[in-house]
């Protein structure tokens, strides 16, 4: 089983890349294990992190083959 | 239609907007808060379209390191006001519409009383501490507002608070810890335009009563690859009823300090942040010679300022005063940060 992880702003530049496939056979279906799994990956800063599945923020913690995650850190420039 | 309202032709022609449209233009008022890269083109195509008041604050003025993306700013204008010369090039723009002057910022004091003369609110701001204050503040007086952050060459974009929307809080419940500015990042000089202009898009839209506001949503666009992502979230009730009820607060920046055992003395301002959570002895640099004898003797104390700059000071005057136990942080609270 796959998902495919976004990450989007400085979280982008911490992972060194914007998207990959991950495989969940390690990791399992739930989306807290995954954010654990990348954050310690690559050391992200999780400081005020919102993920988002398919799209949606917050809705659902079961993670589905082909699910698309989006790492969101919130920005502040103006 | 009045002979005036020729330069609104192209859009009164439009069947969404006609004349009653412009007419709700015309008795709009909205509040730019902050007037750098996002506020600029907001308030240009605001002033264009016809909006009756717009509020300008800024407590800035303009710096030439704000011109390659501030375009609504010139050579000329370094040093003055932004929202004075703001409100220059924008009555030239178009003198029908009234501008009221801000040169300060947003505070606990001013939100809601600013706020509440208005529509709706622009978020022009560079810092998560006013983007939390700015949502509050709608939240108590009832008001809309268009939400837009860069970062290099992304941004992000919503509509807040409308028509019992969800709110800022509802997508980013925890304030973060630090700002990430485009003064210490960098910033595509194009990318404030972009999202300044869908700013402006989204207030048009909301005045109007047109086409799908972005409320609920949070728009991202990469520069770069031209990427756009579209994020649905929803309202949490119980984060928009504590906002309501709690008095209105600054939302403080916490962090923690990487060598907790340490002892630290933070020669900063009250009101600088972020604050680390960690115990430290605070004595501002203005305050120190009245109250330097709170400084221990021993162990070791690690006396850090922002930047580096006053913690150098204060060692300097530590030290006349028979202090041996001082090592200056090089570089300021950044470098200690966990």
């Amino acid at each position: 089983m796959k998902v495919t992880v976004k990450y989007f702003g400085a979280i982008a530049e911490q992972a060194g890349l914007h998207e990959e496939a991950i495989e969940l056979s390690e990791i399992g279906t739930d989306l807290g294990d995954l954010k654990t799994h990348c954050i310690q990956k690559y050391q992200l800063d999780d400081d005020a992190l919102q993920i988002a599945i398919n799209q949606q923020i917050g809705t659902v913690s079961t993670l589905n083959d082909g699910d698309e995650i989006a790492f969101l850190p919130p920005f502040a420039g103006g | 239609m009045t002979p005036t309202d020729k330069r609104y032709r192209r859009q009164i022609q439009l069947p969404e907007v006609g004349i009653q449209g412009q007419e709700k233009l015309r008795s709009a008022k909205v509040l730019i808060v902050g007037m750098g890269g996002l506020g600029c083109p907001a308030a240009q195509y605001l002033t264009a379209a016809g909006v009756g008041t717009l509020g300008l604050m800024d407590h800035d003025r303009v710096d030439e390191t704000n011109l390659h993306r501030q375009i609504l700013y010139g050579n000329s204008d370094v040093g003055m006001w932004k929202v004075e010369a703001a409100k220059k090039a924008l009555n030239r723009l178009n003198p029908e519409t009234h501008f009221i002057c801000y040169k300060e910022g947003l505070s606990l004091d001013n939100a809601v009383d600013s706020i509440k003369q208005y529509d709706l609110v622009i978020d022009g701001t560079d810092n998560f501490q006013t983007k939390y204050l700015i949502n509050d503040a709608c939240i108590k007086t009832g008001k809309p507002w268009v939400y837009a952050s860069i970062y290099k060459y992304e941004g992000q974009l919503s509509v807040f608070n409308y028509q019992n929307g969800p709110s800022y809080r509802c997508l980013f419940p925890k304030a973060p810890r630090k700002d990430i500015s485009c003064e210490a990042t960098g910033v595509i000089g194009v990318l404030p335009g972009v999202l300044g202009t869908y700013q402006a898009t989204e207030a048009l839209k909301v005045i109007l009563g047109i086409g799908n506001a972005l409320s609920g949503k949070l728009k991202i666009i990469h520069t770069l690859t031209m990427q756009e992502q579209l994020i649905s979230f929803n309202r949490n009730d119980l984060i928009i009823q504590e906002t309501k009820d709690n008095p209105l607060k600054l939302e403080a920046l916490k962090c923690e300090l990487r060598d907790s055992e340490n002892t630290y003395l933070d020669v900063r301002e009250s009101h600088e942040q972020p604050k680390p959570s960690n115990s430290t002895i605070n004595i501002p640099l203005s305050e120190l010679m009245e109250r330097y004898a709170e400084v221990p003797k021993e162990p070791n104390v690690h006396v850090f300022c922002q930047s580096g700059i006053r913690s150098k000071k204060a060692i300097a005057f530590l030290k006349d005063h028979g202090y041996e136990n001082l090592i200056n942080v090089e570089g300021g609270i950044e470098t200690l940060l966990k």
